[in-house]
């Protein structure tokens, strides 16, 4: 067996174990650590199959920023996990009706896997040889699929001004600083020397 | 392949990686010592001059005396993740030396990503800060790491688009390759400092606030919140979270070397300076950028919590993401970048 498969066995034992540990795991700060060392074997992984790229992303964007918010959620909220878990039997069969689903999903993928292995070849797009990760998906997002990439950019950000809108509230008679007008004060202005007598104060 | 043909490389990495270690500690220890030294000439003092000749031993001195202090432990901590807290720290700060390059190929990893891991590490350590404060299980380090992540969140933006901006100069993420786009025979003045001057100054800021220095050291501004997200740590895990600061420290001046100042290569392309070995020119710009670090820490008073916020998102966003557009534009109308030939 070569270092290669000693690491993809590793990490995806210990993916599967994390992730294991975010459901069952009591604490919900904990279940959400567990969710960060699941993201961070699914870099690893990644990085095996020689997609470097995708694993900083992945390390970037989902461990670096999405799982600090949920993070942040989590700790100020004070979340009850007994009260959460009562409803347990009640959802049980829609979860396993989502388990389910995946499950025929990762079949049909092994199945097609093993059963026509020119599928697999029949990539829409193959790595040019010569070329590192980066730039390929460079250069098949910005050139190929340009105004997708574009429209899936504005959907985000009309998402993000929705955000705002929604919680963004004008309080009257919060005390605001511009500091335009304060970096435009000088000593004269703000600062009164006087000769203070003694015994009789200002 | 055969059953152990992948020891040998192993064994050489692991050798790199303590080798590299090894120097990397005492580095960082006499960094320590130099930034108190720098502070107490600002201020007219004479600095640690006690232990050793010239105060030299002082750093070693302290970690002796951290290590065998009783580590205290809250009644009412989260144990393991108080105890982790530190070690992620120390660990993630120090694993981002694996990809820098101290000469032409003297990197441990030459990855190609290399910037963008460097970017992902840097991103993680918010974690040692969240998670030390949290499981403390008291208000002031909770207040105070809640205020670090969200401060260390906002650079990170900014610092992602200075990093974008020199990669479309440099045309690759690989870190050995930046260094070696600023190849010119115009030496010091062919480096990104220049073209780039606007970027190499809210870099220089932006990663005093991405490592919490002064002058934006809220997360442990002692006049509010005792000692920030540190206060119920002791011994061993402080030593670690200091630790910690001093690597992000460096790996930033580090950062900059290879991004703005040239890396390895000398500032003029003559004999005497071309002479030189590589590493010593890398170490001479690293304590060069230190100093800079150290002299705003000594000069510079602290930002109130909400001028840092309108800092990093009113002034550094807009001009580093028009900067990004400006640099793009120019790369593409005029084909200078060095990526752009394919």
């Amino acid at each position: 067996m070569n270092i290669a498969a000693w690491f993809f066995y590793l990490f995806s034992a210990m993916m599967i174990g994390a992730a294991f540990m975010v459901i069952s795991a009591r604490n919900p700060v904990h279940a959400v650590l567990f969710l960060i060392l699941a993201f961070f074997n699914a870099a690893g992984l990644f990085l095996l199959l020689g997609a470097e790229f995708l694993a900083m992303i992945l390390v970037v964007v989902y461990v670096g920023a999405v799982a600090v918010l949920f993070l942040f959620v989590v700790m100020m909220l004070d979340v009850d996990f007994t009260e959460l878990k009562q409803g347990f039997l009640q959802y049980l069969p829609a979860g396993g009706l989502i388990g389910l689903v995946v499950l025929i999903e990762v079949a049909f993928v092994v199945g097609a896997w093993t059963i026509g292995p020119v599928s697999i070849a029949n990539v829409t797009t193959p790595m040019p040889p010569g070329m590192t990760n980066t730039m390929a998906l460079g250069r098949v997002l910005y050139t190929q699929y340009v105004y997708l990439f574009q429209a899936a950019g504005l959907i985000l950000l009309t998402a993000m001004i929705g955000a705002i809108v929604l919680t963004l509230r004008h309080k009257a008679g919060v005390k605001r600083q511009n500091v335009a007008i304060q970096n435009a004060r000088t000593p004269a202005e703000a600062v009164e020397v006087r000769k203070v007598a003694s015994r009789q104060g200002i | 392949m055969t059953d152990f043909a992948w020891t040998g490389p192993l064994a050489l990495t692991l050798a790199k990686s303590v080798a590299l270690l090894v120097v990397l500690l005492i580095f960082i220890a006499y960094v320590l010592y130099a930034d108190r030294k720098i502070w107490a000439a600002a201020q007219l003092r004479r600095g640690p001059n006690v232990v050793g000749p010239w105060g030299l031993w002082q750093s070693f001195a302290d970690m002796l005396k951290f290590v065998f202090k009783e580590p205290v432990i809250p009644d009412g901590a989260n144990k393991g993740v108080f105890l982790l807290a530190p070690f992620v720290m120390g660990m993630l700060t120090l694993s981002a030396w694996a990809v820098i390059p101290l000469s032409e190929g003297w990197a441990i990893a030459n990855l190609n990503v290399g910037i963008l891991y460097i970017f992902a590490i840097s991103s993680l350590t918010v974690y040692g800060i969240i998670m030390g404060g949290w499981a403390s299980n008291s208000k002031y380090p909770f207040l105070s790491a809640l205020r670090s992540a969200a401060q260390m969140i906002s650079y990170e933006v900014s610092i992602g688009f200075v990093l974008i901006t020199v990669l479309l100069c440099a045309g690759s993420l690989n870190l050995g390759d930046i260094v070696a786009a600023q190849d010119t025979r115009f030496g010091l003045f062919g480096w990104y400092w220049l073209p780039l001057f606007p970027m190499f100054v809210i870099f220089f800021i932006s990663a005093l606030a991405e490592t919490n220095r002064p002058p934006f050291d809220l997360v442990e501004a002692e006049s509010e919140l005792v000692a920030g997200f540190m206060v119920e740590y002791s011994s061993t895990p402080y030593m670690l979270f200091m630790l910690a600061e001093y690597v992000a420290v460096v790996t930033m001046c580090a950062l900059t070397t290879i991004l703005f100042l040239g890396g390895w290569l000398p500032p003029v392309t003559l004999s005497p300076f071309t002479d030189v070995p590589g590493p010593i020119w890398f170490i001479l710009k690293v304590c060069v950028v230190f100093f800079m670090i150290s002299m705003v820490k000594a000069i510079v008073p602290r930002y109130r919590y909400d001028q840092l916020m309108r800092l990093g998102w009113k002034v550094f966003l807009p001009m580093s993401l028009g900067m990004v557009v400006l640099v793009a534009g120019v790369l593409q109308f005029t084909g200078w970048g060095a990526g752009m030939g394919h």
